[in-house]
Formats: structure tokens, C-alpha cells, sequence
């Protein structure tokens, strides 16, 4: 009943403005690393419950993180979701189609660059316009550039939620609590100052809690 | 300046500084006493008379609203009265064409019977017995024999004759009883007749009696009507108690509408998204949603239109001054609309199920790429089907709401008049009782201003009442109290 009123007095309102972009955008970072690849089957229940959760109109891509991560290359699958029900029900089977063959096919790579898949992931977001903007990586968030690679730059994520999903410890973070809680630190200070907000949830079992609304 | 170098007007003796700081006060106000006196009585006057001059106005403007009340109820009472009238003279109408109507008819029926029934009633008659001659001749032979006795022939005769008698009685008795036999026979083919002409008088005491029921009915609604006419309080009270009750039944039923409406929206938001879209919004709503709401008023005001048409709602009325032509194509239209809507929401109802069908396929499947379990899926054709029956007949059933949303507006017009009476009864109560406040404040006023100068009022008491003693004064300034406004008013007493 709320419904229907709101309904009817944002048509009386809003009547004769412009449309809004209300549609939601899922980045999903998958750390492709050698002692990762391991926890991927996971993220792809995180795969499966977004593409049953999100609506037509929102978009979602799915891209890995290897070692130069910033690049279209990376990219798995992504989809705009098509605004009629049964044509973006068709665009989710062939995504979940795609999403499973990569992971059939995938192959460890030697370093992580976090930084440049969280940069591509906040482009791509930009240039779509969407709505809410998400970006989830699914990563230990230890980060491991090749020789040369440059990576300190700050981020600019106005209206972002970054959540990381999944965060193992590592072997060192067990002779060493402080590392994984320092390294965990660190991106949320990265985070925030670039204007984002910042989850991280472990528990995968219960996907309801990652919230995209 | 500090307030103790105010206070201490003669340095080092700070009490006898503030007795005559006091004192200096106190001869102030008492020379400023009368200008004081009338200054607060002056502004209380003016804050009583306006707030009592609001008052006035809000009653004098409570007892238009309260005419006005009154007459717009009267009016609606006067009307459906009226509407009552006319349907029960409409009945009256139908009973007399279709009873009466047919009297002529039936009084040549019963004529005819009652000429059938007369006819057999004379024929059955009975017949005349013969003349008594034969006594005449048993007294002749009688004679014969008293004058012949012992005569052979004439004993012949006579043996004759007697069985000639016998023979004659039989043949009279046979003849008796088959005339008998016949008039009975023609009773009984009166019986029908008789039978026919009960149920037909029957019949026609039955219309009459419905026909005076309705007589009576009418009588009644008219001494109603006139009471409203009249404008009696009864009439009104009686309007006023029937119009709050008609207005929460309305409610009533107006909020089971207003389910039905957010079932029927349920229905068909979801398909909607596959015609008009789900991605693009207006504020915070969906387009489709919008869409699914727009296509249920539509659907409400071809309801409200059809029911005007119909003439079972007053609520345009210049629907109900249309020609009866128009009006009879204007419920066509209505209708094909409104049945054009229903198919339409059926249809969408079977897509809804579709849909519903489809995404429930795609998470089962990712479900189980997942390794969850797939539930037994239940038999789906029967919500289906059920789906859309409702989204056949929601379109007509909230066509009816037009009927109790009459009744609400009407209703909800007496009771938010009755409000608007109550509050402003209860402002202008404010308002006077404020003023009475604001009356007595001047007169308390006054009384504290005295009670700080009471010393130098005391000493002009004692230097009035001197002379006095001494000779009768010639005049006294008293201070009374004005029976009109209640303020302290001095008079010169003589």
C-alpha cells in the first residue's frame, strides 16, 4: 500500500522530469594468483548469487586480477542487463556460461596487481553511469607487482563500495597477525581517503549480507 | 554606575538610602497611579474586546457552517429519498403495467367464466315435477271399485291398471334419477370454472396486496420527504446519524477495494516490465510499476464512469444529464474498455507466470552449479489459472468501489463539516475565555500596582475621610466596579 502511495505521488511529482539512473554496477576483482586460485569455486557462488539477485538495467562484470591487471584484457564477462525480464534472464545464463568456462580454464598468474584492477574496475563504472557503484575483490589483497610496475597513485572512488570478499590468511599471517591486520588496514585507509566506503566480509556462506540494494 | 551606588543615595547609610529609594518609588507610582490605571485598563479592554470580537466572528461564522451543514444535508437526504421514491414508483409502474395492465383482459376471463359457471348453474337446475292428475284418477278408480265390487272386468281393470301404475312409477324413477345423474355431471364441469375464477381473484388480491405494501411504502418515504422538506430536526438528526454510519461502511468497503487494488497491482507490475521496461525509472519507482498503477486507475475511473452511466452514482453530473443515447454508448464504451482491460490483465497475468517461471529456472540452475539441491517443483498450471481469473475479474470488481466512494464523499462532507463546526465552537470558546482572562488580568493588575503604593493610598484615605468627619464632603471619588465590562472604573460619588 506504501508502495502504490509513493508510486502515486512521485507520478504526481516527478511527472514530467527525467528519468534517473537508479541501476546498480557489480565490479567483481578475482585474484588469479598462484596460492589463490584455490578459493575461486567459492567465487563463483558470489557470481552465481549476483547474477539471481541483480535486476534488469544493472551491470555486472566479472574481470581477474593477474599481474597488470589494468587492462579491458582482463575483463571475463559483463553484461548491461537488458530492461525486459526474459532477455536479461537469457544475458545471465550466457554469463554464468562464460564465467564457468574461465574457471575450468584457469591459470595461475606470479603476481597480484590489485591496484590496477581496482583503477580499471573504477573507469569502466564511470563511463557505464551507473547508479551504485560496487566493487568487490575477491583476494588475500596481498599485493605483488612485477619489476617496474608503478602503483602509487590515489584512487578517486566518490560513491564506491569497495568490499572485499574472502580474505585468506596467509602462512606469514599466522607467524604474524599483525601483517594481515596492517594489510587489511591499509586498504581501508586507501579506500576511504579516495572517498570510498569499505567492507570486508569472510563469512561467504551467507551472500545476503554483501547488501546491494 | 554600579546598583549599589544607585541604591546608596545618601553614602554610608545604605538602609536609609533604600527607605528613601522606597519611599521616592512609591510617590512615583502613586502620582503615576491613575495614568497606570488607565493604560492597563485601556489595553486589556482592547486585547478583551478583540479577542471577544473573534469569538463573535467564529460563532457567527460557526452558525453559517452549521446552516450550511445542515442544508447540504438536507439535500443529500432530499435526494436519496427522492432516488427511493422514484425506483419505488418505478416499481409501482411495472406492477400496474404488468397486473393491471392486463385487467381488462383478465375481467372478460372472469366474465366469461362467471357466464359458463351461470349457464351450467341453470341447466342444472331441477325440473318441474308433472302436474298431479294421476290423484284425480286413483280417485276415480277408487270410486270404480267401492261402485263395481265383485265385478270380474272391472277387477281386470283395476289389475290393469295397477300394474300399469307400476310401471309408470319405475319408468318416472329412472327418468328422475337420470336427470339427476345429468345436472350433477353439469356441477361438476363448473368445478374448473369455479377453481380458474378463485386463482384468478387470488391472483389479482395479490397484486393489490403488493400494490398497497407499496402504496404504504411510499407513504412513508414521502412523510420522510417531507419531514427533510421541512427541514425538521428529527429529519436531520436521523440524516446525520445515517450519514456518519454510511460514512465508515463506505470506508469500510472502500479499504477492501483499495486491497484489491494493491493485489490487482501485484498482478501486473511484474509483466509490465516486459512491455514498458525495468530499468528506467521515474524518482524512486520503476516505470513499469507506474505503468501497472496508471492501468488500475484507468480501470477505477471506467468503473466510476460506468456506474455513472448506469445511473447508479450521482457523482457526475453531467454524465447523468446526458441523453439516454448517449449515455447507452457511453456504457458500451465504458464496458468495452473496461472488458478490453480485464483480457489484457489475464494475459499479463499469464506472462507474470511466465517470467516468475523462467527466473525461478535460472536461479534454479545456478543454485545447483552451486551444488544446492533442487526442490520438487509443485504443479503450476493451477496459480496460473488462478492468476488469471483474478486479473479478470479485479478490473470488474473495482469498477464497483464507485458505489461506496459516493457514499464516502457524502459522508466524509457531514462528518468533516461536523469537525469544522466542533473546532471552530472550540476556538471561539478559547478566544472568549481568554478574553474573561485578559478582563480580570486588568482588574488583577490594577489591584497589585495599589498594593505596592498602599502607604500613600492609606494616608489619602485618612486625609479624605478627615474633612468628611468634619463636614458632609461635597464629593468622593470611589472606585467601582462597571457591571457592563467588569473593569474598576473611578466614579465621583455626590
Amino acid at each position: 500500500m506504501k508502495k502504490l502511495i509513493g508510486i502515486a505521488l512521485s507520478v504526481l511529482l516527478f511527472g514530467c522530469s527525467d528519468s534517473v539512473s537508479n541501476s546498480r554496477g557489480v565490479y567483481l576483482l578475482l585474484d588469479t594468483s598462484g596460492t589463490y586460485t584455490k578459493e575461486l569455486d567459492k567465487a563463483q557462488q558470489i557470481i552465481n548469487y549476483l547474477l539471481g539477485t541483480l535486476d534488469p538495467g544493472d551491470s555486472l562484470v566479472v574481470a581477474r586480477i593477474d599481474s597488470g591487471s589494468f587492462s579491458e584484457k582482463d575483463i571475463i564477462a559483463k553484461a548491461t542487463f537488458d530492461s525486459r525480464p526474459s532477455v536479461a534472464n537469457a544475458q545471465k545464463r550466457a554469463f554464468a556460461g562464460k564465467v564457468d568456462q574461465f574457471m575450468k580454464s584457469i591459470k595461475g598468474s606470479a603476481y597480484t596487481d590489485i591496484s590496477g584492477g581496482l583503477l580499471q574496475a573504477v573507469e569502466f563504472m564511470n563511463e557505464a553511469g551507473v547508479g551504485k557503484k560496487y566493487a568487490l575483490i575477491f583476494s588475500d589483497l596481498k599485493e605483488e607487482l612485477p619489476e617496474g610496475f608503478v602503483r602509487d597513485f590515489d584512487l578517486t572512488l566518490d560513491g564506491f563500495s569497495v568490499i572485499a570478499l574472502n580474505v585468506t590468511k596467509l602462512r606469514s599471517d599466522n607467524v604474524n597477525p599483525q601483517e594481515y591486520l596492517s594489510r587489511l588496514e591499509d586498504w581501508k585507509v586507501k579506500v576511504r581517503q579516495g572517498g570510498g566506503e569499505w567492507r570486508v566480509i569472510n563469512d561467504l556462506d551467507r551472500e545476503d549480507i554483501l547488501n546491494i540494494s | 554606575m554600579k546598583i549599589n551606588d544607585f541604591v546608596t543615595i545618601i553614602p554610608g547609610q545604605p538602609t536609609l538610602s533604600l527607605i528613601l529609594l522606597i519611599l521616592l518609588l512609591m510617590v512615583g507610582l502613586y502620582m503615576g497611579r491613575n495614568t497606570v490605571h488607565s493604560v492597563i485598563n485601556i489595553v486589556m479592554r482592547i486585547v478583551y474586546a478583540s479577542l471577544r470580537f473573534a469569538a463573535r466572528s467564529l460563532g457567527l461564522t460557526e452558525q453559517k457552517l452549521r446552516a450550511r451543514n445542515k442544508e447540504v444535508l438536507l439535500e443529500l437526504g432530499k435526494e436519496q429519498v427522492e432516488r427511493q421514491l422514484e425506483r419505488e414508483f418505478f416499481r409501482v409502474n411495472a406492477v400496474v403495467e404488468k397486473d393491471l395492465g392486463g385487467y381488462p383482459a383478465l375481467q372478460r376471463v372472469i366474465a366469461d367464466q362467471i357466464a359458463r359457471i351461470e349457464e351450467d348453474y341453470k341447466e342444472s337446475g331441477q325440473m318441474a315435477p308433472p302436474p298431479p292428475d294421476w290423484v284425480k284418477a286413483v280417485e276415480a278408480v277408487g270410486r270404480l271399485h267401492l261402485e263395481t265390487k265383485g265385478n270380474g272386468v272391472a277387477v281386470e281393470v283395476l289389475k290393469n291398471i295397477h300394474e300399469t301404475s307400476i310401471k309408470q312409477q319405475k319408468q318416472a324413477l329412472e327418468e328422475y334419477r337420470s336427470s339427476m345423474s345429468t345436472r350433477h355431471k353439469l356441477l361438476q364441469t363448473t368445478l374448473p370454472y369455479w377453481r380458474k375464477l378463485t386463482n384468478t381473484v387470488d391472483e389479482v388480491g395479490e397484486s393489490m396486496k403488493a400494490l398497497t405494501e407499496r402504496a404504504r411504502d411510499i407513504d412513508h418515504k414521502m412523510s420522510r420527504y417531507e419531514e427533510i422538506r421541512g427541514g425538521t430536526e428529527k429529519a436531520e438528526r436521523t440524516l446525520r446519524a445515517s450519514s456518519i454510519t454510511q460514512f465508515f461502511v463506505s470506508l469500510f468497503v472502500v479499504a477492501i477495494a483499495a486491497g484489491g487494488a494493491v493485489i490487482n497491482f501485484n498482478l501486473i507490475a511484474l509483466p509490465m516490465s516486459e512491455m514498458v521496461g525495468a530499468a528506467s525509472r521515474i524518482g524512486a519507482y520503476k516505470i513499469s510499476d507506474i505503468a501497472a498503477l496508471v492501468i488500475i486507475f484507468v480501470e477505477i475511473s471506467m468503473g466510476l464512469y460506468l456506474m455513472e452511466a448506469l445511473r447508479f452514482t450521482k457523482l457526475f453530473p453531467i454524465i447523468g444529464a446526458m441523453n439516454d443515447r448517449l449515455r447507452h454508448r457511453m456504457i458500451w464504451i465504458t464496458f468495452a474498455i473496461l472488458f478490453t482491460l480485464a483480457c489484457m490483465e489475464s494475459s499479463l497475468a499469464f506472462m507474470r507466470d511466465q517470467i516468475a517461471a523462467d527466473l525461478s529456472a535460472l536461479r534454479l540452475s545456478l543454485s545447483q552449479a552451486n551444488g544446492v539441491a533442487a526442490a520438487p517443483s509443485v504443479n503450476s498450471w493451477i496459480p496460473m489459472v488462478g492468476q488469471m481469473i483474478m486479473g479478470f475479474v479485479l478490473p470488474f470488481a473495482l469498477t464497483f468501489v464507485a458505489i461506496p466512494l459516493e457514499s464516502l464523499v457524502h459522508g466524509a462532507r457531514t462528518l468533516f463539516g461536523d469537525v469544522l463546526v466542533w473546532l471552530i465552537r472550540m476556538l471561539a470558546f478559547t478566544l472568549r475565555l481568554l478574553g474573561n482572562i485578559f478582563r480580570h488580568l486588568g482588574t488583577l493588575l490594577t489591584q497589585v500596582y495599589d498594593m505596592f503604593i498602599f502607604v500613600p493610598l492609606w494616608l489619602e484615605g485618612i486625609l479624605r475621610e478627615r474633612p468628611r468627619k468634619a463636614q458632609q464632603p461635597a464629593s468622593q471619588a470611589v472606585q467601582t466596579v462597571d457591571s457592563k465590562t467588569d473593569f474598576w472604573v473611578e466614579e465621583v460619588a455626590k
